[in-house]
């Protein structure tokens, strides 16, 4: 993220504006990827013209990045008329899809319709790899071929790279494939438990080993002596800081309306079917009770070795069990990073040994 | 000054953020925050007023400025944000057909 970004979203955050908002327009899927967080059998969704309701008030209540998601969001037939909709309203919109349903003709339309990136989940450069992770064979081609369709309009791509154990290794060929398609290229190798806390997908987690390549990887962190340097001590001002951005200048909307901090925060804030969004966003109680949380009030984490410079993820310190508790899997990046034992974590760090 | 014409291209993300506006270019990504007189400028782009008589109207009547510097940093302002395709400029009036080019 630029300084100049930072320093918006930090602005935003002041002035309790939702900057930032992720909608999953469905949770269906046309393919199986062994480590999503979803159950596939959507809610009951959101029609496109209350899409078109929600997004005049987002705009109204400042939200200037929208991500749409899912699922799978092209399985929906109005995603078009919904993401047109955003056309007038100035959004920077993002798509994130696996890119297998688009054709010329999608392709022509994304283009139309000034998306400002599309993201699109690469698991691997080899498809018999990237087809083990999504359990569609043929996947990785047709994937590959929107890509191509899109990159040859002049539509801005980037592929997220999510790291599993199916295709572990290869990350280096899927940010040369980027690099030949003139897309961009994200990492990720953080795999998260299911939405309903069914932790089984953390399995998939690659080995600490693997981890530790990754996270010192230059051409992933920059600097990688600034990203891996020991932790600084906490400054005393940062001990009465926020935990992270959700419910502050960003939150997630599902299928079926239910507001939440964080498409990784499950704790449910109110429906825009009900209520409305800004009613939501500044009366919730259970948003405002996100809100109140401060770094002091970790019990474990503010006295760690590590607070000063860990990304502890509130949604899955909740997930594993307390919502002011470690993020074992942020403990263990931490510790991948530095090569030092977080002092306020509990052993054993390595998840997936 | 010649006359110039500047329009908002529809290729961009805007939004009022403190009283300032948050713009960010679809072509290169290039985010700006434009200050109140600025936002002044950028929300009187309507593609048909020139450049100067815009810069009477929005800015110099409603801020303390000099006129002078007003139309300077003008310039300077809507050049650097056409250069990354954020504002339209031309010698002649835009039509809104082209604003959505």
């Amino acid at each position: 993220m630029s300084a100049l970004l930072q320093e918006v979203m930090d602005r935003a955050r002041l002035l309790g504006v939702p900057f930032d908002v992720h909608l999953d327009l469905t949770w269906r899927c046309n393919e199986r990827c062994v480590h999503c967080y979803l159950e596939h059998a959507s809610p009951d969704e959101m029609s496109a013209p209350e899409y078109r309701g929600l997004l005049d008030q987002l705009a109204e209540a400042g939200v200037f990045f929208l991500t749409f998601s899912g699922g799978e969001p092209l399985l929906r037939p109005d995603l078009f008329e919904i993401l047109a909709h955003t056309r007038g309203l100035a959004f920077c919109v993002k798509l994130k899809t696996n890119a297998s349903l688009i054709g010329q003709r999608e392709a022509d339309r994304i283009r139309s319709l000034g998306i400002h990136e599309v993201h699109v989940s690469l698991y691997s450069h080899r498809p018999e790899a990237h087809d083990a992770v999504t359990l569609i064979p043929g996947s990785f081609e047709r994937s590959l071929h929107a890509v191509r369709l899109l990159r040859s309009l002049g539509q801005k791509v980037v592929f997220t790279h999510i790291v599993t154990r199916l295709a572990s290794g290869d990350d280096a060929g899927v940010c040369a494939l980027a690099g030949e398609l003139g897309a961009g290229f994200r990492i990720d190798p953080t795999i998260t438990p299911k939405i309903d806390g069914d932790s089984s997908p953390l399995a998939l987690n690659v080995p600490h080993s693997e981890l530790v390549r990754i996270v010192t990887s230059p051409e992933y962190v920059g600097n990688v002596e600034a990203f891996c340097a020991p932790p600084k001590p906490p400054d005393p001002a940062a001990l009465d800081g926020i935990l992270c951005g959700a419910g502050h200048n960003h939150c997630y909307i599902a299928p079926n309306g239910e507001v939440f901090p964080c498409v990784q925060f499950p704790v449910s804030c109110g429906n825009v079917r009900r209520q409305g969004f800004l009613d939501i966003w500044r009366h919730s109680p259970a948003m405002n009770e996100v809100r109140s949380v401060r770094v002091h009030d970790l019990p474990v984490c503010a006295p760690c070795s590590h607070i000063a410079n860990c990304t502890r993820c509130p949604g899955l310190a909740l997930m594993d069990g307390d919502v002011r508790g470690p993020s074992l899997q942020d403990c263990e990046k931490s510790w991948a990073r530095t090569g030092l034992v977080p002092t306020g974590c509990p052993a054993p760090l390595d998840l997936t040994a | 000054m010649n006359h110039k014409y500047i329009a908002r291209s529809t290729e961009v993300a805007a939004r009022m953020l403190g009283g300032e506006m948050i713009v960010m270019s679809a072509a290169d990504s290039s985010l700006f925050t434009l200050n109140e007189q600025a936002t002044a400028i950028w929300e009187a782009a309507d593609g048909v007023t020139p450049l100067r008589a815009l810069v009477d109207r929005a800015v110099c009547e409603v801020f303390d400025v000099d006129p002078a510097v007003a139309y300077s940093d003008a310039e300077t302002f809507v050049t650097e944000l056409a250069s990354h395709g954020v504002l339209l400029l031309s010698d002649s009036p835009i039509p809104p057909r082209e604003q959505s080019a």
